[in-house]
């Protein structure tokens, strides 16, 4: 039994790097200061989900192989290919990524990452309207406001709030953490006098306290000393109950709501009573707490890119930040997924200049979101053959762009089986990144770091790197037999 | 009164239990239970006769989709339902991207009816009977 420590973990765009992890026979025994996806995904690598043999698809059933043989063929479909797609790259390392483009540039396909169906609105705004960030260790030590808008860490980066924001005891910012479990725990002491006053015991009626909607106004809490936590969202995720407000928009108005608050961060009078369902009172509340701060943040997440006005909504809320900047200290961060997406961005835009939806097909990189992201060129039926590599948009893509990669070739690398696994015509498995093999990825502040091999693959496996690798060389060989032959 | 149907918006999005069976596998029961079950408004399951778990059929523009519907636990959310991300919610998202590559995974219409005596489709049914495979 061994136990190794400062492991970075390979789920979401946090990338803590503080997780222990006790090693026996070989596979992760336990796992420390992790939540409940890095517990999960670490403990994933030995259960019975994962690939471990190359397999080809034979009249319609997938059959085991060999690596040779599937690699051999990968390398024919896609060297055989017009116009492929290849697609993913955000759960692995920037050493893969790296190759993917050089692949890319070979085949003259569509490379792209899962940023299309995540941040890629914010990467549009962001390259219309500028970005003032700053790292999570700047957060860490100094934010007294923050605002998560349309994004639920509780659910989906579970440790942000402990290890960046509100509950970390930083150098001149204290934690929040007594405060929230005191706020638990009268929150529970009402419950129980509720209770007691409907089985008769209380006979002294206590004050209403049960929150609606309609009553959410902006508590004292706003001027109260310390970080303050604030959630904007359309409906109360588990997120907005820890916060100190919560604040609910209708669906698809958060664009009229930032244009509202960018009026009054300027001193501007609105002249009407509510806007996207809050109340103007309310929204005037949270602009003084805005202005007043010392250094306010706002996170932003799936809330804002996929709902409608998509990359609009990010402009709007880059530009509430720069006018904010007039009046005190503020940046905004996009909370990244997959715990390199980040990478696949930075690693796109240094080899093609361009960080995602590149299209290699005319000789040169080209960049034209809306015609070279790969759901529009799935949608419009282009692509004749697709490399999938650490991702699963048969899961995650809308069922019409599914339905045409699954038409065309398909070939997909990934260490477990999934639903895009299900309907490949040639599944690759390889390590896993930052358990079985060591790379680099990007943390969503484009903090790089350092991801360890913690035990030894299943024997026989290759890693994502050495698979495309062999396919670019075996593509290479392919297309020189056939320029001597012409 | 009870309805038979209603129209509400359609939002996708993440839950913990979700991302867990993600990381375990995409195969887990924990997986399947996390992302074949919708949040609704308890005016709204009232609305349609609805209980815990009951089977709802989600249908909008792009096809239909059977799942269960679960009262949203924490405040209120009329005229919503929230499905998270997997299979069965992108059997149904619009794949509009308005020329910007990003389909509209938040914020489409979509008509909700009980669906008492349809099943479940597994992740295996459900790719056969979209993909054929």
């Amino acid at each position: 039994m061994s136990k190794i420590d400062a492991v970075t973990c390979p789920v979401c765009g946090c990338l803590c790097d503080d997780i222990e992890l006790t090693i026996a026979d070989g596979v992760v025994a336990q796992v420390k200061n992790g939540c409940a996806m890095c517990e999960a995904k670490f403990f994933s690598h030995n259960n019975d989900h994962r690939l471990k043999t190359p397999l080809i698809r034979k009249d319609g059933k997938l059959v085991p192989s060999t690596y040779d043989k599937a690699i051999r063929k990968s390398a024919e479909i896609l060297a055989k290919a017009n116009y492929p797609i290849l697609y993913g790259w955000s759960s692995t390392d920037c050493e893969a990524q790296r190759v993917g483009v050089e692949l890319a540039e070979e085949v003259g396909g569509v490379l792209d990452n899962t940023a299309v169906v995540c941040h890629g609105p914010s990467i549009l705004s962001v390259q219309e309207v500028g970005i003032p960030t700053c790292t999570l260790g700047q957060i860490r030590h100094r934010a007294d406001l923050l605002i998560y808008w349309g994004c639920n860490p509780w659910s989906a980066h579970p440790r942000h709030l402990e290890r960046y924001t509100a509950f970390t005891e930083g150098r001149f910012k204290g934690s929040e953490w007594k405060s929230y479990i005191n706020k638990v725990k009268a929150a529970a002491g009402r419950k129980k006098l509720r209770s007691l006053e409907r089985i008769g015991v209380l006979k002294h009626k206590p004050e209403q306290v049960a929150p609606t909607v309609s009553d959410n106004k902006p508590p004292a809490i706003l001027n109260k000393k310390g970080r303050k936590l604030i959630v904007v969202d359309v409906r109360k995720s588990m997120t907005a109950e820890m916060a100190d407000y919560f604040l609910q928009v209708k669906p698809g108005k958060d664009y009229e709501l930032i244009q509202a608050m960018r009026a009054l961060v300027r001193d501007q009078e609105l002249d009407v009573e509510e806007v996207a369902g809050v109340p103007v009172e309310y929204l005037q509340q949270l602009v003084d707490a805005m202005i007043s701060c010392q250094f306010g943040i706002i996170f932003f997440g799936m809330g804002l890119t996929q709902s409608p006005s998509k990359f609009r909504n990010i402009d709007v809320a880059i530009s509430l930040i720069r006018d904010l900047n007039m009046r005190t200290k503020f940046a905004i961060m996009p909370m990244r997924g997959h715990f390199n997406v980040t990478g696949a961005n930075t690693v796109f835009t240094w080899q093609s200049g361009y960080p995602y939806a590149v299209d290699f097909s005319l000789g040169y990189p080209r960049y034209n979101p809306g015609e070279t992201t790969v759901v529009d060129v799935l949608l419009r039926q282009e692509s004749d053959a697709g490399l999938v590599i650490a991702s699963d948009p048969a899961s995650n893509f809308p069922r019409k762009a599914v339905e045409h990669l699954v038409k065309k070739p398909l070939i997909v690398i990934d260490p477990h089986m999934n639903a895009t696994s299900l309907v490949g015509d040639v599944v690759l498995p390889s390590e896993i990144v930052g358990i079985e093999k060591e790379g680099t990825a990007y943390r969503m502040d484009h903090v790089p770091l350092p991801l360890k091999k913690v035990v030894d693959p299943p024997k026989g496996l290759l890693s994502d790197e050495e698979i495309l690798r062999r396919i670019l060389k075996e593509v290479r060989k392919i297309k020189s037999k056939k320029l001597e032959a012409a | 009164m009870v309805q038979e149907k209603l129209n509400l918006i359609l939002l996708t999005g993440r839950t913990i239990d979700q991302g867990v069976g993600k990381e375990s596998g995409k195969s887990t029961k924990l997986y399947f239970d996390s992302t074949t079950m919708c949040y609704m408004d308890e005016t709204d399951m009232n609305k349609l006769g609805l209980r815990n778990n009951d089977h709802i059929m989600a249908t909008t523009e792009e096809g239909s989709v059977v799942l269960r519907a679960i009262k949203h636990p924490r405040g209120a959310m009329p005229g919503m339902i929230y499905i998270p991300y997997g299979p069965w919610a992108n059997a149904i998202c619009s794949s509009k991207t308005t020329s910007i590559g990003m389909p509209s995974f938040k914020g489409t219409p979509v008509e909700v009816k009980p669906a008492p005596n349809q099943p479940v489709l597994t992740l295996e049914e459900l790719l056969k009977k979209e993909f054929g495979r």
